[in-house]
């Protein structure tokens, strides 16, 4: 019933990527964020009604509605609010198997964004770990987070979960 | 010191790199392009569906047996693409066509190949051109496109 096989068998499986090419726009705000990046540095934004610091910034402030004119220059030093290990090995994974993905809320801001931590054990982190950001060389840095190389712990004893609960 | 004022842009590409199993009908139907042939399979009452498929659309029966046919056909209804997009087929404009291949009693969606879509007609006799064997690797683009018969 199949057709005319050859040397190579008959075809039995297809391949069909699904491929969506955008083109990314940072817009002012996060241009500024990844500016900054290429500096070496987090930038944010605070809002003039609610005084929060977002990082990386969207321009507004999703609560109050108003535009965030203000720029922030946030420190190295953060904590880990909420962490995920990553046990399971997928396709293009550059990290070696286990490691941590964490929520990282930089001293001075009111969100968190998503970081890579090392220099720990997987077992050993906790929520309200301290740590800093480790940059990529000075000519390696870009308008990218991979100008980001991962957070290392400070040392700093942890944080207690009840003075970021409201950022968890 | 970067441009304060630059925008940033980027391409940013979402691809999810599926691989699906064939089943046996439409792995027939792909074997038989690598092979440089175009096969279709027998329906209720003796109907020849191609692209094959594993069940009649019609009457939900089994299909069954593998049949030969093309490589020409006739152009049914067509839809011309003058400026081609990036990912088209062809670089050069072409035809959509649905075409019934010979021995077959549907169409089947295809490139027509035409230098000017005043010559892709309704009716119009297609013959199929497929890519060279060493560049076939079991695939609808193994058949490249359709062009006009004796041309």
């Amino acid at each position: 019933m199949a057709a005319e096989e050859t040397a190579q068998g008959p075809v039995t499986m297809l391949s069909t990527p699904i491929r969506l090419d955008y083109n990314f726009t940072a817009g002012v705000a996060q241009s500024k964020s990844l500016r900054g990046y290429a500096e070496g540095r987090f930038i944010g934004q605070r809002c003039p009604v609610c005084k929060k610091v977002y990082v990386p910034s969207r321009g507004s402030c999703p609560k109050d509605a108003v535009a965030t004119t203000e720029e922030v220059v946030l420190p190295n030093t953060a904590t880990v609010t909420t962490f995920c290990v990553v046990n399971v090995p997928f396709a293009g994974q550059s990290i070696e198997i286990p490691y941590i993905t964490a929520s990282i809320l930089l001293d001075g801001a009111d969100i968190t964004f998503m970081g890579l931590i090392q220099g720990i054990a997987p077992e050993d982190v906790e929520m309200g770990l301290r740590v800093e950001a480790v940059w990529v060389p000075k000519e390696e840095l870009g308008p990218t987070l991979a100008s980001v190389k991962y957070f290392q712990p400070t040392g700093e004893p942890n944080r207690e979960v009840s003075t970021f609960a409201e950022h968890l | 010191m970067a441009d304060p004022t630059e925008i940033y842009t980027s391409p940013h590409v979402l691809e999810y790199p599926y691989a699906r199993s064939t089943g046996p009908i439409i792995g027939a139907f792909l074997t038989a392009l690598r092979d440089g042939k175009i096969v279709g399979v027998k329906g209720s009452k003796g109907r020849v569906i191609v692209p094959p498929t594993e069940y009649d659309p019609d009457t939900a029966e089994e299909t069954s047996g593998i049949v030969d046919v093309g490589p020409g056909g006739v152009i049914e209804t067509w839809a011309w693409v003058d400026t081609p997009r990036f990912d088209a087929p062809l670089d050069t404009p072409f035809a959509w066509a649905l075409i019934r291949l010979d021995g077959a009693d549907t169409a089947m969606l295809h490139v027509v190949a035409a230098p000017t879509s005043d010559v892709v007609v309704t009716g119009t006799r297609v013959t199929a051109e497929f890519r060279p064997a060493a560049e076939r690797v079991g695939s609808m683009h193994d058949l490249r496109c359709f062009v006009l018969e004796g041309k």
